[in-house]
């Protein structure tokens, strides 16, 4: 499967993709202080121009097309075989383009509460380095935007969190980190031991995917290697204590892009460099990975329910949330595995929606409080309308785009991993239970002097909230669309995984498409 | 009959006066001592190199040591410029005062 | 004509979308207005959808519409797709219409309610999701629907939302239904494993050609069942209904009594292939599932004192008949029960929803009495609904409530004896609220000055005092509410006609006409009960089935007007037999402790891990560093210890010298 050129699209829009929002940090942090309200615009500009170019992206994305396409290739360090190797498929497609959006929707949601300016660079940077992990198709280059992707959320954090900041910065950062050495490690001993097997050195994924051949022994310990760095990323239980502390304490827009996109970086990595570098060893292991997804969606669900920090609870969620992708992504179905991507993405709109209003609540109260809240609804029916959609989306109710995700994963896994799914399936239960006790203590019941006066939705904020609810209810009704073009990618993966091991994706059992029975054709 | 001076004998004086000198920086606290004690350390090792050089008939030797003057003396600046700057601020300052840098 | 099925969903949806843009414009009571109109649309369409169906031959009376395709992938091709055939049909007509006759209720009943609109916004999206449920082509439509009517649900039960007891309520109801859906979810998941698809049309045909294994047919079946449990409040998953009457009795009409508590039985009747096909004990359990909370849910009703609490009761106690219908085989017996009792137990809720609104809110019993002289209408139409759910010839009830009993018998004499138990305790908690409300001596009178509550038997909850002190006269509800009254007072006593046996001369072209028309759709599950002691001996049947109504209605009578004998509400029954305060002690004590447990761990022992790591960094980290100590001699001093040591090696070792 070679990279696809598509069409003649002389615009390299992938690296635009990339450059832009850095471009845009360079420039907001070179600006003079003296204008105060340019740093806001260069962001909103340039977040935009990412914006539109990723739709642009995924509207002339061809649907059935399983490989990369509008593949940008340039040699960098010919030596090592180091180059600048972009590329788009139905996996990353929908992950690129939700970066594009998100990041301008947090960007005007909140604003900085000081020093505008850094804020906005580092924001900005951030986008450039999730754009290209997602897109990077050399090993060096990935490893490069990954870790790039660090710096920027430590000082967002830092610099404009909350009270445990800076303990949750560099318990975000070291841990993370530690993760990604031995993703390092792993990466050369890769690129290493393809050597030998091509006879010249590459970073280049497909490269190494196609034409090295790794013993299984060898290519066990090297997929554990990465998989420890995405699995602190996802986060997989038990590596997952990083992401409360970090939800918590980072700074509204640092939350929904946090939990929107950089938590996905992960779940991609597991597909795109787990999944497909080293299918034998991914399957071998799936045991463990299902087991540990779904302790974490018990688990994360049943930690949820107990917090008594609004976002917090919302952190946990995404632990719950998250596991369900990963046991989408072991499970190699079809459906399971097209769930997990979908998946992805509605959480991400879900939960980044999640983050808004958490954020903005903390915005008129001043605490995220549990105990401190309540009778918000009688004061503030919109605000608590738009809650209660998106909080809805996140139990997984049918017509909303939660529901779709979690369906597919469950429907696949159910066949390959039974048992896990029964487990996993009582997710659904747990998920309403803390939901919607923490709506009913928040927003239910009487206010009280303290929040009698909450005020209702503004202007603004119900226009950022606009495209997150019309996503969540059209990715209900209607994701065939989305679910077309990440199929074929997906496919080819599953045949990847059945052509390097003895699995075999199960039909069902029966087949009455063809039955000569005389049953009635529904016309 | 006046006996011939063995090269061996050099060896032994180096080993001497090396033993004197790294006794000596281990024990004395002065500054200035302990620097002449390293000073006595590097000269016996001239000592070896010279009469290995002689011994063994090979000019590699002398051309250590004059890599080992030219260090010596390098080093003879500044360390003292350090240790005469300290002894102007602390007189009357030994080895054991001097430990600021510890962990 | 059968064609335009979707848009018996899309006239409720257009409702919603309607209010939702222009609710508060339109206000009360406009907005209300809308709603029903859109409702009655919805009936209008299914009329005419039936009578399509109607003309055609008995095998071709189905029509699938495709909207469009909903999750395609891969094997999984699941459309958003309606199947207009006649079960579906049948259900959506009965919908409709008594959903729009609440509809037109209440109208009158949230008349100056701030949130009017909003109501109205919620009963609309409610019909709408219950339509979906009802016609949907495969299971996941359906469970579309019945996640929506869950939804609804939840938000109408905790419509008054300030109220904390609403708000408990409304999150009851949709965690509870959760523990069903988690069964719903399986059983989709093991169909499609087994089948390739959701439809029910591929389902039922494998299991009808026997291409279903009995184990898959079984658990397929027997994880609907908890589903359906949780749907349709039966035990184990009954709690949420007795609270769920915190929402405005409009709700307690349509939602939880009329409609989405039928969805369970519903899903069992499309599916009745599958359960065929399963094992002899699923339908079994089934039956027993039904018929022991028939029993114990009469059992509680009979000592509840709040009306609408009484009426709940009720509707789980009759829902349990229906299930028992469904595990006998008798599944055209369930749906004539699920219609007729749909019309008495709407007449019943809103009839008391006209006396709470006469009465000025207030709901406990003790404080009614002698209303019929105040509220004639209501009293009326009220009693016509006792006697249609008493089972008093020749009301629907009694119809339709033999019917099961018929099947009970043929299937077991031990059902047919707890159904019959039920029956008696059924006609005399129905007789003995009656009487409390609306004969006997005027109570709210004598506790016009008492502003304290009445005195509470052991157990009970304490009573909230309402308004009906003072110079207090009960009135009549105004037209808009009774005229929906009226209607289905005609619906609970005339709508034993859909089913009527062939017995009292009754000729043989007008009877069964529902098996007649559910016939397709059941044939495969029904039992064929032609040939048992039961079906041979009916009229015996029906004696006893009217001995038992007498019975009851008469220790009714006998207790609560002529106060000749004692009552007995034992706290037991009052107090649900303590299962559902057993469930919430488990939940808040046990439960959350252990669920704390589970967060303190994550907080202590993992993230422990954690900083473990930390401190034990920083703490050796602390060690070495006493390492260096400053001292120049010292360091002189390693450096000789490590030149000696390194002179050794290169000697001893390495063998240097």
């Amino acid at each position: 499967m070679l990279a696809a050129e598509t069409g003649s699209i002389a615009f390299p829009i992938l690296t635009a993709l990339i450059l832009t929002p850095f471009i845009g940090s360079l420039v907001i942090a070179l600006l003079p202080k003296s204008r105060p309200e340019f740093p806001k615009m260069v962001a909103l500009v340039m977040s935009v121009a990412t914006a539109a170019m990723s739709i642009w992206l995924m509207a002339s994305f061809e649907t059935a097309d399983a490989g990369f396409q509008f593949v940008s290739m340039h040699t960098w360090i010919d030596a090592w075989g180091i180059s600048w190797h972009l590329g788009v498929d139905g996996i990353s497609l929908f992950l690129v383009v939700l970066t594009g959006i998100l990041f301008p929707l947090a960007i005007v949601a909140v604003d900085a509460h000081h020093d505008e300016k850094a804020y906005l660079a580092w924001l900005l940077m951030l986008q450039a380095g999730v754009m290209g992990s997602f897109l990077s198709l050399d090993l060096f280059m990935f490893f490069v935007f990954f870790e790039i992707v660090l710096v920027p959320m430590y000082f967002l954090i830092a610099g404009w969190g909350y009270e445990k900041r800076v303990y949750a910065a560099t318990k975000f950062f070291l841990y993370t980190m530690f993760g990604s050495a031995f993703m390092l490690v792993g990466l050369i001993a890769t690129v290493v031991i393809a050597a030998r097997d091509i006879g010249y050195t590459t970073f280049d994924l497909t490269i190494i995917a196609e034409e090295a051949e790794f013993a299984a022994s060898t290519g066990r310990w090297l997929f554990f290697a990465f998989a420890i760095a995405f699995a602190v990323k996802v986060p997989i239980f038990p590596l997952h204590t990083w992401l409360p502390d970090a939800h918590t304490q980072a700074p509204t827009a640092g939350s929904v892009v946090l939990a929107g996109v950089m938590l996905k970086l992960g779940t991609y990595g597991l597909l795109r460099f787990g999944v497909y570098l080293f299918p034998e060893a991914s399957y071998w292991s799936r045991n463990l990975w299902l087991t540990l997804a779904v302790i974490g969606i018990i688990y994360g669900a049943i930690a949820a329910t107990m917090q008594k920090d609004l976002k917090r609870l919302v952190a946990y969620s995404s632990v719950a949330h998250l596991g369900f992708i990963v046991l989408g992504t072991f499970a190699f179905t079809s459906q399971s595995m097209s769930g997990g991507v979908i998946q992805s993405v509605n959480h991400g709109v879900s939960t980044g929606a999640l983050f808004l209003f958490v954020g903005w609540i903390y915005e008129r109260r001043k605490t995220r409080q549990i105990a401190e809240l309540n009778g918000l609804q009688k004061v503030a029916p919109i605000f608590a309308a738009g809650f209660m959609v998106v909080m809805l989306s996140s139990v997984g109710v049918p017509g909303l785009n939660g529901f779709v995700g979690e369906f597919l994963i469950l429907v696949g896994s159910f066949t390959t991993a039974r048992w896990w799914t029964v487990v996993a399936a009582t997710g659904v239960i747990l998920a309403a239970l803390y939901l919607l006790w923490a709506y009913q203590r928040v927003f239910h019941g009487e206010p009280d002097d303290d929040n009698k006066s909450f005020p209702e939705l503004k202007v603004k904020e119900g226009l950022v909230l606009l495209p997150f609810l019309g996503l969540i209810v059209f990715m209900g009704v209607y994701p065939k669309p989305v679910l077309d073009r990440i199929e074929p990618s997906i496919d080819a993966l599953i045949t990847r995984v059945e052509d390097n091991t003895s699995y075999v994706q199960p039909e069902p059992t029966i087949d009455l498409v063809h039955s000569d029975e005389s049953g009635e054709e529904d016309e | 009959m006046i006996a011939v001076i063995e090269p061996t004998w050099y060896l032994l004086l180096a080993a001497l006066l090396f033993g004197i000198g790294a006794f000596g920086l281990l024990v004395r606290r002065n500054p200035l001592i302990m620097f002449m004690c390293i000073e006595l350390m590097l000269n016996a090792a001239n000592l070896t190199f010279v009469a290995l050089a002689t011994q063994l008939g090979d000019i590699n030797g002398q051309t250590a040591v004059f890599f080992v003057m030219v260090v010596a003396a390098a080093e003879v600046v500044v360390g003292l410029g350090i240790i005469v700057s300290i002894l102007r601020r602390r007189p009357g300052a030994t080895a054991d005062d001097l430990a600021e840098l510890k962990g | 004509m059968a064609d335009l099925v979707w848009l018996i969903p899309a006239f409720p949806l257009a409702g919603f979308l309607l209010i939702l843009v222009f609710g508060r414009r339109l206000g009360d009571p406009k907005a209300g207005w809308l709603a029903t109109a859109m409702v009655f649309a919805s009936f209008v369409v299914s009329v005419s959808v039936y009578f399509d169906l109607l003309g055609r031959e008995e095998d071709e009376r189905e029509t699938v519409v495709t909207l469009f395709s909903w999750v395609p992938l891969g094997s999984l091709q699941v459309d958003l797709a309606f199947l207009a055939d006649p079960l579906s049909v049948a259900m959506c007509l009965f919908v409709t219409f008594i959903a729009g006759l609440i509809h037109m209720f209440a109208i009158g009943y949230m008349h100056g309610d701030a949130k009017f609109s909003k109501f109205f916004l919620y009963l609309n999206l409610f019909v709408f999701s219950m339509t979906l449920l009802v016609l949907g082509e495969n299971l996941l439509v359906t469970f579309l629907g019945w996640e929506g009517v869950g939804t609804c649900s939840y938000l109408l039960i905790a419509f008054w939302h300030t109220r904390e007891s609403a708000a408990t309520a409304g999150k009851k109801a949709f965690i509870t239904n959760r523990v069903g859906d988690w069964g719903f979810m399986l059983a989709m998941f093991l169909a499609f494993g087994a089948v390739g698809s959701l439809s029910y049309s591929a389902i039922n045909e494998a299991a009808e050609v026997g291409a279903l294994a009995a184990s898959t047919a079984s658990a397929i079946a027997i994880l609907l069942l908890v589903g359906a449990v949780g749907k349709s409040a039966q035990l184990p998953l009954y709690i949420w209904l007795p609270d769920a009457m915190e929402g405005p009795t409009p709700v307690s009409a349509l939602i939880h009594a009329a409609t989405m508590v039928t969805g369970g039985v519903f899903l069992l009747t499309r599916v009745n292939p599958i359960i065929a096909a399963s094992y002899d004990w699923v339908p079994t359990t089934i039956a027993w599932i039904g018929a022991i909370t028939a029993l114990f849910a009469a059992t509680i009703a009979l000592a509840q004192n709040d009306i609408k609490k009484v009426l709940a009761y009720s509707t789980v106690s009759q829902i349990g008949y229906m299930m028992l219908a469904v595990g006998t085989g008798g599944y055209v017996a369930a749906i004539f029960h699920m219609v007729t009792h749909a019309a008495f137990k709407a007449l019943l809720f809103l009839g008391a929803g006209s006396v709470i609104h006469g009465m000025n809110d207030e709901q406990d019993m003790r404080k009614m009495g002698a209303l019929r002289k105040f509220m004639p209408i209501t009293a009326g139409t009220f009693i016509v609904g006792w006697l249609a759910i008493a089972g008093v010839p020749p009301f629907s009830g009694f119809w339709s409530k033999d019917e099961v009993l018929l099947f009970a018998l043929a299937d077991s004499t031990l059902l047919y004896v707890v159904g019959i138990v039920t029956a008696v305790l059924t006609a005399f908690y129905m007789t003995r609220q009656v009487i409390m409300v609306f004969f006997g001596e005027a109570r709210w009178t004598s506790l016009a000055n008492d502003d304290e509550a009445p005195e509470v038997a052991e157990g009970e909850e304490p009573v909230e005092t309402h308004h009906a002190h003072g110079e207090f006269k009960p009135h009549e509800s105004p037209a808009i509410m009774w005229i929906p009254l009226v209607v289905l007072a005609g619906l609970a006593a005339l709508a034993g006609i859909l089913n009527v046996p062939e017995l009292f001369g009754i000729p043989s072209n007008s009877s069964y006409k529902l098996e007649e028309w559910l016939h397709p759709v059941i044939e495969f599950g029904e039992a064929d009960i032609s040939g048992t002691w039961a079906y041979d001996n009916k009229y015996i049947l029906v004696g006893i089935a009217v001995a038992a109504v007498a019975i009851g209605a008469a220790l009714g009578w006998l207790v609560y007007l002529r106060k000749q004998i004692k009552p007995w509400e034992p706290s037991l029954f009052a107090n649900g037999w303590y299962y559902d305060s057993a469930i919430s002690w488990f939940m808040g004590n046990p439960g959350r402790e252990g669920f704390q447990a589970v967060a303190d761990f994550d907080a202590t022992i993992v993230d422990g891990a954690v900083t473990g790591t930390a401190v034990a960094v920083k703490t050796t980290a602390g060690e070495v560093r006493k390492g260096q100590t400053g001292y120049v001699r010292q360091y002189a001093g390693v450096i000789g210890i490590g030149v000696v040591l390194l002179l050794g090696w290169f000697v001893v070792i390495r063998g240097i010298l």
